[in-house]
């Protein structure tokens, strides 16, 4: 044991959630991890608090631990609450209210009450500059150095304590941004400002001006927490890299977490992502669904040759019941998924057609469900599936919580029960079967705006609820076979130590196939190279680096791009057949068809450098070879499938050592969750722990086609 | 002994799958929608959501539609399904039809848009029929505007016919459609597309079948439609029974249009009529009863009964008339083109009868139709030599400010009652010679009030290549505003000029001259309520961010205060 620690150093991860900050210390097979409260006012306490309890178990000295990778909601955080920096937004003349106008649409037809969120800098602190650019960057009014100057009296009067620059076509020439930050600079060297052709050189004023104001928002902020761990991680004795997580599932460093700490939002659902697409390299799997069900919401996420799929779209805030368009969009890196109010507090009541709706409201924390007994009346999630006998209540949350089931039913029968004239058990039924239908819709529908099918995928399951919902989601969406990996209650935590350190950058350069420029495209490629080595060479100095290349495109005229890897080596002129070739492959796998005839045309380009990650040794796809476990007790649970009430075995997790195999209908017990294996399914313990349910025979092709 | 508990567990059962299954019908809708977005070419379909799908049962009856940008489609769809039904019975239907047509008095009220609908087979026999809508790119004629004086100028003409007949697309129907349009390839993808997104839905419909054993939609549907109908119903008894009639005068083309509204609340549901509106326009503006329809309906629905999903069973309950010969029931062969002018002003018109039935109150008029003209530029489009500049023609999706709400100021620069996305000026200018020199609120656009309505924007253009370019106006609200309620202000007039003193007609082509700026001042919405109650804090944030001046903020709201809003009172 101490030999193998000697020859491998700990790897640390800390994942600071609204509740809880979860710590994961890996020792080459070893596994510590623990949860802390999250300390809101300095979050760095609850950080060290839980970093000293793992070590301590682990009994090694900070001088010990290689690496520290760090996730954080604290972005998120600021922005939700709008406790950042009173921000300044320098436009171009004419071009004030384009972050406030937004898509000048509702994102919810039937209230005419809705408000899009408030922008983070009021239009009093949406300063003009004089100075136009063309779409092609040349300068049709040159920067006019006075009106920046004039601007100085304003930012001190109004004590600005960060700018933000968002000047009209800056994604195709930064010199006006350059210059004016250089002014202002001279003014206030110590004011912290983002630059649109840095945080975000793309084409389309709002979405660039917006994710430009979040960054410079949540910048002084994000900079004195990071800069204070640092010390404070110093003083302990740390000696390692430290790296932050990003959104798009890479790590940075911490010079680059301050300069984008827009790049930090969603950096925990992100580590999920990476966990489970690790675990489909170590099984072998191709076409992967994730499910993440925590307290409030379900994130589902599609993975694909162990890749989890990406986009540059993400919104921040989503105000109205996460609907899309109700929250501020930024154009960061993120892992692609759809989040839907579904989650083990969502709140369930009958609605006006007299039908179940569950969520988006949650109980959280306080009160909680009703049968948490803190004065929660209202059912959610977590009472049906007690009602429905899923949740041992002596072993809830490892025991921090006993359950009131009498609360629980009676929430259920007074709310749901009584007005649709259902028993209890037929009504808490009721509620899970809503809830899983709509994250069956939501993964269904997602599927199809990237032109992906979840048939035939394999889920892995984890986060509080998911492992009680996963294989009836399962079976909403005809899929065979589900995995619940070890140590699911700290998911994201563990995701980080797989994570690569990565950068990626993007820049417009619009183009027709038609009339390919060659030259333009290597000229913003190499920049673009140079600036991604420069970051990433800062946390992997020498390490070989893996290169990838997209190109947006779209038949001209079309309003969506799609995404087309291009080849990594200089690009020549006869390439734009090789890219209009794998545009329409591309098109064609998304839309079944491409359209002869038209034009294609490129508006944006991405490149991505990063580490290469060690394979993970493949597990075998072991048949179970163990005998069938024996139940501690049997408990009566409700089976949707079969519409009844059944008899299931009743397991602790913990008993069942590799090739220990389960039959359905049992549950799956273990300190942060249960996993219910209904009658359509079996379950075994693979080589490394992880549950592997599977859906008999006789079972499938009852739901999707 | 056993078998009366058992069966009434199951009939439990029953309602709980019934649950679920309209759940996945909602779902289903939104796929098809979801398909046809994705691969559309029309900017407005993509960006404004403008298209419809929706799930019917063989009786014609809506089953689900998918919650899109526009209510123009909203009703029009529903009864649309009907029509197809009329022409080819379900008897002749064979595996593998996809019917289509533009119609505007069978479909959504221009020839713009194309409505797709294909029957789905279950084991040999048609269960369900999807259908949907959207509006391409080109239909040939005058192009998109309101200029047409008959709408044999507006485009080709498809009845409803036969797209594709057992499997086989009708080549004959698409290389008249080729021949026809500005934009062959792109309004030929959109048909495909259409039938396409009929197809995703048809295959999620049959699992759905086949998962809960289902020989036809009959059950489900009679649950989805009585569901709805009593759910709309007991919204609709809620509010005090009688008539309440409200007018308003707008624009125009040639001259104003006065719509008069009566809304009656009964027991039995909504009936909206129209009498009394002006006749129809000689040019491109008139609507067909079934647009009509559906921004009537919209307007009820905004209000009243908006979480109930779109089906038969909650419309049914609201139901519109106009008479035959006014503009908003105009008769074939009138000019129908550009109909989103005047529909979209009606739920501000149904909103005033609202006004007097619910508590609380409702929002102020608002700009309501869209600012989103067409601009051009080539050979024969602009009334001026164009020399060698650059071709183009883009249509862009702009709007002025809504009414004060109810508690609320207005939304500056946002649409209601149509539900459009604007596209970027970086868009604009990367595809099109134009430069967009300013895009910004209108300073005091608004109407005042207790409650201020939404500001209106001023956008300039200018062809940077120094030639002359067209604008095919649509705009309303330039002659008479959007009025507050309660003692709230009327929002500001719109008005179409350029920089070098022109002034141009809001209705109809006109050209920019070389070197000009065409300048869109685009209105405000209504204010509610006092003016002189709004808080003087308020005032001053408004004065301070300069979207009132500090001459208005005395004049309108009796609130002396400095430039940049500091030290306000009200003397």
């Amino acid at each position: 044991m101490a030999a193998s620690r000697a020859r491998e150093p700990a790897r640390l991860a800390v994942d600071i959630g609204g509740t809880f900050t979860d710590i994961a210390l890996e020792i080459g097979a070893r596994r510590i991890t623990t949860k802390t409260l999250t300390t809101s006012r300095a979050p760095e306490e609850g950080v060290l608090a839980g970093i000293d309890r793992v070590l301590a178990e682990a009994a090694i000295a900070p001088e010990e631990v290689g690496i520290i990778i760090h996730g954080t909601t604290l972005a998120t955080n600021a922005l939700i609450e709008r406790k950042g920096a009173r921000t300044a937004l320098i436009v171009t003349e004419g071009f004030r209210d384009s972050v406030e106008m937004a898509y000048e649409n509702r994102f919810e037809q039937y209230d005419v009450n809705v408000d899009r969120p408030r922008p983070l800098v009021p239009r009093s602190l949406r300063l003009p500059v004089r100075e136009r650019l063309s779409a092609g960057g040349e300068a049709l009014i040159p920067l006019d150095e006075q009106s920046v100057r004039d601007l100085v009296p304003v930012l001190r009067e109004n004590g600005v304590e960060s700018v933000a620059i968002g000047l009209i076509h800056a994604y195709a020439n930064p010199a006006h941004e350059q210059r004016v930050a250089a002014i202002l600079g001279e003014a206030f060297p110590d004011l912290p400002i983002s630059l649109s052709s840095e945080v975000c050189p793309e084409i389309r004023e709002y979405e660039r001006q917006s994710t430009t104001c979040a960054n410079a928002y949540v910048q002084p902020l994000i900079g004195r927490y990071l800069t204070r761990l640092d010390a404070r991680l110093r003083e302990q004795g740390f000696a390692c890299p430290f790296f932050l997580m990003t959104s798009g599932g890479g790590l940075t460093t911490l010079d680059t977490a301050v300069r984008f700490p827009i790049r930090l939002v969603e950096s925990g659902p992100a580590g999920g992502a990476i966990l489970a697409s690790r675990i489909a390299a170590e099984m072998g799997l191709d076409e992967v669904l994730s499910y993440d069900m925590g307290g409030t919401t379900a994130k589902i996420c599609l993975i694909d040759g162990m890749e989890p799929l990406k986009s540059r779209t993400f919104e921040v805030d989503r105000v109205y019941r996460f609907k899309r368009g109700s929250g501020l969009p930024v154009r960061i890196p993120v892992i692609e998924m759809v989040e839907i109010g579904a989650g083990g507090g969502s709140i369930a009541q009958v609605d006006a057609m007299k039908r179940i709706a569950v969520g988006p409201e949650s109980a959280g924390s306080e009160p909680g469900p009703a049968c948490y007994g803190r004065g929660g009346e209202r059912p959610t999630v977590t009472d049906a599936d007690v009602v429905m006998g899923r949740i041992d209540p002596e072993r809830f949350a490892d025991g921090a919580v006993t359950l009131d089931m009498a609360a629980a039913g009676r929430a259920v029968t007074v709310n749901i029960g009584e007005p649709l004239s259902l028993d209890t058990a037929l009504a808490a039924f009721g509620v899970c079967e809503i809830v899983d239908e709509n994250m069956a819709n939501a993964a269904r529908v997602h599927a199809i705006e990237w032109g992906r099918d979840v048939a035939r995928r394999t889920m892995i399951a984890f986060g509080g609820a998911a492992p009680l919902h996963a294989t009836r989601l399962a079976e909403k969406l005809g899929l065979d076979t589900v995995i619940v990996p070890t140590g699911a209650g700290v998911g994201s935590a563990i995701g980080f130590l797989q994570a690569p350190i990565a950068y990626e950058v993007v820049r417009s350069r619009y183009m027709r196939l038609g009339s390919f420029d060659a030259a333009l495209a290597n000229e913003a490629l190499d920049a673009m190279r140079a600036e991604a080595d420069a970051v990433v060479r800062l946390g992997a100095p020498g390490e070989e680096l893996l290169e990838t290349r997209q190109a947006f495109m779209r038949y001209a005229g079309q309003g969506h791009e799609i995404s087309v890897a291009l080849p990594v080596r200089e690009i020549v002129r006869d390439d734009a057949q090789v890219l209009k070739q794998a545009f329409e492959e591309a098109y064609t796998a998304l839309y079944g068809r491409i359209i002869p005839h038209l034009d294609i045309e490129i508006l944006s380009w991405t490149l991505t450098l990063q580490t290469r990650v060690p394979e993970p040794r493949r597990v075998e796809a072991s048949r179970p070879g163990g005998s069938l476990a024996e139940a501690r007790k049997t408990r009566r649970i409700f089976d949707p499938g079969l519409g009844r009430e059944v008899d299931a075995g009743l397991y602790w997790r913990p008993d069942l050592g590799p090739g220990a195999r389960v039959a359905g209908p049992a549950l799956i017990a273990e300190p942060q969750t249960t996993t219910v294996v209904s009658a359509a399914f079996d379950a075994y313990v693979n080589e490394i722990g992880y549950l592997v349910l599977r859906r008999r025979p006789s079972s499938t092709g009852a739901a999707q086609s | 002994m056993t078998a009366q508990p058992s069966s009434s567990a199951s009939s439990a059962l029953g309602r709980i799958h019934m649950q679920i299954m309209w759940n996945r019908l909602l779902s289903v809708v939104e796929e098809q929608a979801q398909t046809l977005i994705r691969t559309a070419f029309s900017t407005s379909v993509r960006e404004a959501g403008d298209l419809s799908a929706g799930v019917f049962d063989m009786r014609g009856r809506m089953l689900a539609q998918a919650v899109t940008g526009t209510p123009g489609h909203v009703n029009a769809m529903a009864a649309s399904v009907g029509f197809f039904l009329d022409k080819f019975p379900a008897a002749t239907m064979q595996e593998g039809d996809v019917y289509v047509t533009n119609d505007p008095w069978l479909g959504t009220g221009h020839l713009h848009d194309f409505t797709v609908v294909t029957p789905t087979f279950q084991d040999g026999r048609p269960v369900a029929l999807f259908a949907a809508t959207s509006h391409v790119v080109d239909v040939g004629g005058r192009g998109f505007g309101p200029d047409g004086r008959q709408v044999y100028e507006e485009g080709i003409y498809i009845p409803i016919m036969k797209l594709a007949a057992a499997g086989e697309m009708n080549q004959s129907v698409l290389d008249i459609v080729r021949a026809n349009v500005r934009e062959p390839v792109q309004v030929e993808g959109d048909l495909y597309s259409l039938a396409a997104c009929n197809e995703t839905g048809s295959r999620r419909l049959l699992a759905m079948m086949r998962e809960f054993d289902l020989a036809d939609l009959d059950a489900i549907g009679d649950y989805v439609v009585e569901n709805s109908r009593e759910a709309m119903l007991t919204e609709i008894r809620k509010l005090p029974f009688g008539t309440y009639r409200n007018a308003m005068r707008i624009d125009g083309y040639e001259k104003e249009v006065d719509l008069v509204c009566a809304l009656t609340i009964s027991e039995s549901g909504i009936d909206v009529d129209f009498a009394g509106t002006s006749p129809v326009s000689l040019y491109g503006i008139n609507v067909p009863l079934t647009y009509t329809d559906a921004y009537a309906s919209f307007g009820v629905r905004c209000m009243i009964g908006g979480q109930i999903p779109n089906n038969w069973g909650s419309l049914d309950p609201v139901r519109v008339t106009a008479p035959k010969g006014s503009i908003l029931n105009a008769p074939h062969p009138c000019a129908v083109a550009a109909r989103h002018v005047i529909g979209q002003m009606l739920p501000d018109v149904v909103l005033g009868c609202l006004e007097q039935a619910l508590e609380g109150g409702v929002p102020a008029e608002g700009t309501s139709s869209l600012w989103n003209p067409m601009l051009m530029g080539g050979h024969g489009v602009v009334d001026a030599d164009y020399g060698d500049a650059t071709p183009f023609a883009m249509n862009i999706f702009h709007t002025g400010g809504t009414g004060a709400r109810i508690g609320k100021d207005g939304l500056s620069a946002t649409a209601f009652p149509s539900g459009v996305r604007n596209t970027p000026v970086e868009i604009n200018e990367t595809i099109s010679p134009l430069v967009f020199w300013r895009k910004e609120y209108r300073t005091d656009s608004g109407g005042a009030g207790r409650y201020r309505g939404g500001t209106g924007q001023i956008m300039e253009i200018e062809h940077l290549e120094g030639a002359p370019f067209a604008i095919s106006a649509m705009f309303d609200r330039c002659r008479y505003p959007a009025r507050g309620r309660q003692g709230g202000g009327n929002g500001a007039l719109g008005a179409v000029r350029t920089r070098d003193g022109l002034t141009l007609r809001p209705k109809g082509r006109q050209t920019v001259p070389a070197g000009d700026r065409l300048i869109l001042e685009m209105p405000g919405g209504g204010g509610t309520g006092d003016p002189r109650m709004r808080p003087v804090a308020e005032v001053a944030e408004d004065v301070r961010n300069g979207i009132v001046s500090v001459e208005a903020a005395l004049r309108d709201y009796g609130v002396v205060v400095e430039a940049g809003g500091a030290n306000a009172r009200r003397p």
